[in-house]
């Protein structure tokens, strides 16, 4: 079964029939006990990093997503759901999951024809092939909505950059961890493609 | 670098398509989830329903449209028409919506704004603001009221001033709709939007006026507008979205040519 996490996190609904356009029958899970069991996870979330960390831990979600990554399990994770997978958000000066080592800024904001947040269509440049990210090409777009972004610590974490305000980690993985900063339920056939192939990902890479 | 963004409204009431001429006489004019789909398998960036039902009874069925469309157009979708509370909003975010609308109710409750984008966050909170032209006043400095009712009550309220406002209490992005151009195909009110464009950080869509794919340029361009609202233009069949956006890619604009 694929879980997607809820934890309070905004609306995961749209994830859900995006799943479920591409074959994907997805469920939503607050328990850790089921996450632990889950063959397939995905980790949305738009809103804040303190209370969404605050969220996470107070349900123990924390340690059942540890648990799962450590067994192989594939896991995505999306926007904010990702940005918490590093070790550090700049975003209420949170502490956060360090499945992947790095850290989230928020965006400098300094040059005024820059708009923040970060919302609408932007590339997504694959640095590293993988399985996930198959059949994405350049000048493929996909929607974003956010005002931090994430620096992993390693630079073979960063399997596809954005450029905004200089270029950015747009999708970061490691093992059977991916993240997308972008909203592939909400970037039309690209997205679908990308959560297509997370369906069929084994989590090798 | 982000492209500039082409959105198609769709004003719907009691579950079906209609089209305003300066927020008068509206016409039925065909199913809005299959024009949604149609125009989302040509390339819209963004889809925007607003909900014109008078009768409040029949409110529930903008919730049953939208969920319709949400599971088989997959870009950004935002509702607005008649939200009035937190409550609307998350009913509409439940049903799909990815983004609210706010519009009188937020000109007669402020707060409205902030309450909305505490709840559901500043990104998904758009102020649909509806402006019309007047003699510069001291009540008035920008020249630019805003009115209600589809247009028929002045708010004594000046636009710049109100769009401000509306940034600093949480609103993540602003409609900028011109009653004196909407329905006309004469073209966007350019110095409206590059007036609040420019004086906000947050995304500003022009609205009104569309009737030519130079008109969008123009807006994008020397409007300052981050995204291009079309109605009629693509409704009718004058247009296809694909179209637009190949003529705007074509002019230099970066836009998103892959779908």
């Amino acid at each position: 079964m694929t879980l997607i996490v809820d934890y309070d996190a905004g609306n995961l609904a749209s994830v859900k029939r995006a799943c479920e356009q591409v074959g994907l029958a997805a469920e939503f899970c607050a328990d850790p006990d089921q996450l632990r069991h889950a063959q397939r996870v995905i980790f949305p979330g738009v809103g804040a990093a303190g209370s969404a960390m605050a969220s996470v831990k107070a349900r123990g979600l924390d340690e059942a997503l540890r648990e799962v990554i450590n067994n192989g399990c594939p896991v995505l994770g999306i926007c904010l759901g990702m940005q918490i997978s590093l070790d550090y958000s700049e975003e209420n000066d949170t502490s956060t999951l360090g499945l992947i080592a790095g850290k989230v800024s928020r965006f400098r904001m300094d040059r005024p024809d820059l708009k923040v947040p970060h919302m609408g269509w932007n590339e997504v440049c694959v640095k590293q092939p993988h399985p996930v990210l198959e059949g994405i090409e350049a000048g493929d777009e996909f929607y974003f909505v956010h005002g931090y972004f994430p620096t992993p610590r390693d630079s073979s974490a960063v399997l596809a950059t954005t450029d905004y305000e200089g270029h950015f980690a747009s999708a970061i993985g490691k093992d059977s961890y991916i993240g997308t900063q972008f909203h592939p339920e909400k970037s039309g056939r690209v997205g679908l493609r990308l959560l297509s192939n997370f369906a069929r990902w084994d989590g090798q890479c | 670098m982000l492209s500039k963004r082409v959105i198609a409204c769709l004003d719907v009431r009691d579950g079906h398509l209609a089209k305003s001429v300066k927020f008068l006489n509206t016409q039925n004019i065909g199913d809005p989830v299959e024009k949604a789909h149609e125009y989302y398998i040509d390339g819209l960036d963004e889809l925007v329903f607003y909900d014109i039902t008078a009768s409040s009874d029949k409110r529930n069925i903008m919730l049953d449209v939208v969920e319709a469309v949400a599971s088989q157009v997959f870009i950004p979708l935002s509702v607005g028409g008649g939200i009035r509370s937190v409550s609307d909003a998350t009913d509409l975010r439940l049903a799909g919506a990815e983004k609210i609308n706010v519009n009188s109710a937020a000109v007669k409750r402020p707060e409205l704004i902030d309450e909305c984008s505490s709840a559901i966050g500043n990104q998904n909170v758009v102020l649909s603001m509806d402006i019309r032209k007047v003699a510069k006043s001291n009540e008035i400095p920008s020249g630019y009221e805003i009115v209600i009712n589809g247009g028929r009550t002045p708010m004594g309220l000046d636009a710049l001033a109100w769009a401000l406002e509306g940034e600093k209490r949480g609103a993540g992005e602003l409609v900028i709709n011109s009653i004196d151009a909407d329905g006309t195909k004469d073209g966007y009110e350019i110095e409206l939007t590059s007036m609040i464009a420019q004086a906000v950080r947050v995304p500003v869509i022009a609205s009104g006026g569309a009737g030519l794919p130079e008109h969008l340029y123009e807006v994008l361009t020397e409007g300052h507008a981050d995204a291009a609202l079309v109605a009629s233009m693509v409704h009718y069949g004058d247009y296809k979205v694909s179209e637009l956006k190949g003529y705007l890619h074509d002019q230099g604009l970066k836009i998103r040519m892959s779908w």
